[in-house]
């Protein structure tokens, strides 16, 4: 048993006062949740504090908070660790997720944000026809494929720290795009051309994500939605070669080839090539509008003219080799959580084997004939 | 107030399927759940769905299985159709957009589990539940303009007429904490079991049998409450579900000695026997001096016979929790497990329509018994369960509202509700706490009424029950708000979870044999001739629990000893 403190942030919306904090001293063994530090402050000191929480065992989604101002689940959050987090003061910090409005305490209004965006989404299947009689018949991959994004479980970790939302806060985000994925990849889905040319014109859809990790961090079931946006845009543009217009396609393209050619990234040529090119006419207001950003980098000398106009790094043989190999296969390689490894390491061990023999006798017989040796 | 024709109250599989099939009939559904849908507790079923659609199967043989892991408690005639209807069930999910994984044909992949008598068990790695949960939540997402969804209600009261039918259902809604008579011509409870009245539990904090009990306060029959699943792997630390697909897998149970010993207790299916033999066995073990574990009150189970890469794509959900809640790699050494309270196989009595004999009121998955389980509940059955009927019971409950004009709903309940709240935030700080009453709760339950259960334990079960249920009247609460005041909602949850536990006691006393997951240290054996029936237990306008009986039915199989 150790002690922890906690500071929980409290707000109650019928008092009219502001959110303020309030610490508990609980004891608990270090490798307990977190959850179960507020759980025991709710039970044993102030049955006001607000949280909600269900399985403990991070598969219902409900206890989403931030621990030391990082996302995730209450109850998936070791004590040992929230404190190796904590500040000096040894005191860890509980609060409500963020791009959310707050109910009470820790309860966030999950409905005016998180299931909003997803009910954006057609979040249903929309199956192929005809409808077969049995199963659909797909390949074995597709399915554990997209288990990864199955496994969501809408706990609004990723939300509450997505900085696209923050600034657009229409951005369909993370937990959304991540759930487009799974009709995307799923072989029985009829609509996938439909669902990402719908959300790669939507301004605040596929494209509005600006890749900085965050909701991968925040996941609490590895199912990375940062990597099914991507996956959705490589599908829209390379598969379906969908060309929208937020630019976003082309935005992709333009940005591969820069790094083909220059093999660290070349801002000036970013832009104009985004747009068709320094001198095609969508070009032109993009960059005047840009100016004041350009004129900014300069100001702060974090661009030189010289530079801006020369850039003079070109790409090692190291980069175009991996563009030969990459761009040379016949499929895509995806990263996937629940794939790892390859089939030969499937063999079955021997003992297993004689363990599915054991459970796979002939079928029995009404008058359970059978059923005294099954 | 609102008025539709079905009232669904709890929106996990059984209250979603229900609400699916009732709107598909052109019936007004409305669903209402204390929490948000997919937080249900269904999203915790993690080894998979039974149904023979193997073209070698047969759903006979489904039924017999479940039959004989029921001991012969299980009505056949209930069984026989959840086995028969399983396949088009299934079909009918995997239609829907549940991401079953396949094997090398692309069809669906079928994993082997205890008490089956070969591989049936279809599966989404090892989130089952997860994935049908979310799947039939995009289905009520699809469907929203036939089906209104009222999430996180907290349910106070069914409503009854002078004429004893159910009409509806009183509710608080949480966030604002007004109270709502809902007005229906059927009522379908779906809001699950009661596993929160035993400490420790793999029951979700929410399982607080509050359809159970508000079935039984409002004059509804319960049966088989006796019957509570001690599942044979749970994490030894905290309680936590390592499902049984592990097992299906391959994975071993090993004693102190190293030894496999499920030999002994069930030479041919070894650690694929029913529940109830592997949790007894295990427990023997245990008691016997054989346990693992700083305590040796565990049990090794060992995955790493399982392939590696197979593992990490079909029990990941368990990988995780091995690796979150106990520091343990389950790919390359063996996890400390125990026998934990699981799953009640008792319930609201209902026919095989999901009909109680209540008139109006309905109820299908874990908060029902039909009796599919019987004594012992075979593991993948219970996703079947909640499916076959809720789908029958919404059916069912809107055809009886087809021909009905809207009965009449008063506030009557609605205003005594409110009485009961506002008593409750009254309460001086003179009682004790209700956390404390719930503790004291689940560790006597867990206690006298486990694996093991004899007279003396189940007595003094009975006195601590009936003790705690005076406490609770001045249990007292602290948050005094309107606004998510869960306080208070866990005051009328401790009262909901007392009244199962007394009548879980009850049950267990008065079954003077060992069937199934009851078994009697002081009556070891199974005995058809005097037990081989259902005990129903019912308030009878008391407060106190009346026991009767009710026969099993039984159409091609008769009880023969039960060995794995």
């Amino acid at each position: 048993m150790a002690e922890f403190k906690l500071k929980i942030r409290r707000y109650d919306p019928q008092s009219g006062a502001a959110p303020y904090w309030d610490e508990h001293t609980v004891e608990l063994e270090p490798h307990r949740s977190v959850l179960e530090g507020i759980l025991q402050a709710r039970n044993e000191k102030d049955g006001s504090i607000g949280v909600r929480c269900s399985c403990r065992a991070a598969i219902c989604g409900s206890c989403g908070v931030r621990v030391n101002g990082k996302p995730g689940l209450a109850c998936h959050t070791h004590l040992d660790d929230a404190l190796a987090s904590a500040g000096e003061d040894g005191v860890i910090e509980v609060e409500p997720m963020g791009n959310m409005p707050i109910i009470k305490d820790l309860i966030v209004d999950m409905d005016a944000v998180h299931w909003k965006k997803i009910q954006r989404v057609t979040p249903w299947l929309i199956g192929k026809e005809p409808v077969p009689e049995r199963e659909y018949i797909v390949s074995r991959e597709s399915m554990i494929d997209v288990t990864q994004s199955m496994a969501c479980i809408q706990c609004g970790a990723c939300v509450s720290d997505c900085l696209s939302m923050e600034v657009d806060p229409l951005f369909i985000g993370p937990a959304a795009l991540a759930k487009t994925y799974r009709f995307v990849g799923d072989p029985r889905d009829a609509a996938h051309e439909q669902r990402l040319k719908d959300l790669g014109e939507d301004k605040h859809g596929i494209y509005d994500c600006t890749h900085c990790f965050k909701c991968i961090e925040a996941c609490p079931k590895g199912v990375a939605p940062m990597n099914q946006i991507m996956r959705l845009r490589r599908i829209a543009g390379n598969d379906f070669h969908i060309k929208d217009r937020n630019n976003g396609e082309r935005h992709e393209m333009a940005f591969v080839k820069n790094i083909e050619k220059n093999g660290i990234l070349h801002e000036a040529d970013l832009l104009p090539d985004s747009y068709g090119g320094k001198f095609h006419p969508r070009a032109v207001p993009e960059l005047i509008s840009s100016l004041p950003i350009v004129m900014t980098a300069l100001l702060r000398r974090k661009m030189t003219p010289a530079k801006a106009l020369l850039h003079p790094h070109r790409a090692p043989d190291g980069v175009k080799k991996i563009y030969e190999i990459v761009e040379g296969r016949d499929e895509r390689n995806e990263f996937n959580l629940y794939i790892s490894g390859t089939d030969a390491d499937n063999e079955p061990n021997p003992e297993v084997a004689a363990a599915a023999e054991v459970a796979e006798p002939a079928a029995v017989a009404p008058d359970g004939s059978e059923g005294s040796s099954a | 107030m609102p008025a539709h024709d079905v009232l669904i109250i709890g929106a996990g599989l059984a209250g979603q399927r229900a609400a699916l099939a009732a709107a598909k009939t052109g019936a007004t559904v409305a669903i209402l759940s204390k929490v948000h849908p997919v937080r249900s507790h269904s999203v915790a079923a993690a080894g998979g769905i039974n149904a023979a659609i193997n073209p070698v199967d047969d759903w006979r043989s489904h039924a017999y299985d479940t039959i004989k892991g029921s001991d012969f408690l299980g009505d056949q005639d209930a069984i026989e159709i959840m086995c028969r209807e399983a396949p088009a069930e299934v079909m009918w999910l995997e239609h829907a957009g549940v991401t079953f994984h396949r094997n090398e044909k692309g069809e669906m992949d079928l994993r082997a589990f205890g008490g089956a008598s070969m591989k049936r068990t279809a599966y989404v790695a090892d989130i089952t539940g997860q994935a049908l949960l979310h799947v039939l939540y995009e289905q009520l997402m699809k469907y929203h303009e036939v089906i209104d969804r009222f999430e996180e209600w907290f349910v106070t009261s069914l409503i009854v007429n002078d004429n004893g039918e159910c009409v509806g259902a009183v509710a608080r809604e949480i966030r604002s904490g007004r109270m709502e008579t809902f007005n229906a011509k059927s009522v379908i409870l779906a809001s699950g079991g009661a596993g929160q009245c035993f400490q420790p539990t793999t029951n979700a904090l929410i399982c607080t049998g509050d359809g159970i009990a508000q079935a039984y306060q409002a004059g509804a029959p319960l049966m088989d409450m006796e019957m509570i699943q001690y599942h044979p792997t749970t994490l030894a630390e905290n309680g936590f579900l390592i499902t049984e697909g592990a097992r299906g897998e391959g994975a071993h149970l090993l004693n102190s000695e190293g030894e496999r010993f499920m030999e002994k207790y069930a030479p041919n299916k070894m650690e694929l026997a029913s529940r109830d033999v592997v949790s007894r066995a295990e427990q023997t073990e245990i008691l016997e001096g054989r346990g693992v574990g700083p305590d040796k009150q565990g049990i090794y189970l060992d995955i790493t016979v399982v392939p590696r890469k197979r593992t990490l794509e079909a029990l990941r959900e368990i990988v995780n929790i091995g690796k979150d809640f106990a520091g343990v790699d389950i790919t390359r050494e063996p996890i400390i497990i125990q026998p934990g309270m699981h799953y009640i196989m008792g319930g609201v009595k209902t026919d095989v329509n999901g009909a109680t004999p209540l008139p109006g009121l309905y109820a299908a998955g874990e908060v029902a018994c039909v009796s599919v389980h019987g004594g012992n509940r075979l593991g993948a059955n219970s996703l079947l369960d909640t499916l076959i009927f809720g789908r029958r019971s919404g059916e069912h409950a809107a055809a009886r509202a087809l021909d009905m004009k809207m009965p009449n709903a008063s506030d009557e309940q609605l205003n005594k509700d409110s009485a009961m709240i506002a008593e409750i935030l009254g309460r001086p700080k003179t009682g004790r706490r209700v956390s404390e009453i719930k503790l004291e709760l689940g560790e006597t339950m867990n206690r006298y009424a486990a694996v093991y259960r004899d007279e003396a334990g189940l007595q003094s079960a009975h006195e601590i029950v009936r003790r705690l249920k005076e406490e609770a009247k001045t249990a007292y609460v602290d948050d005094k708000g309107a606004v998510f005041n869960q306080d208070v909602l866990g005051a009328i949850e401790l009262d909901y979870m007392l009244d199962c536990s007394e009548t879980i006691v009850m049950a267990s006393l008065e079954r003077k044999e060992s069937r199934g997951a009851q078994f009697r240290t002081d009556y070891p054996d199974r005995n058809d001739a005097e037990w081989l029936k259902h005990i129903d237990v019912s308030r009878n306008g008391g407060d106190t629990p009346t026991i009767s009986y009710s026969e099993v039915t039984i159409t091609d199989w008769q009880p023969e000893a039960r060995t794995y």
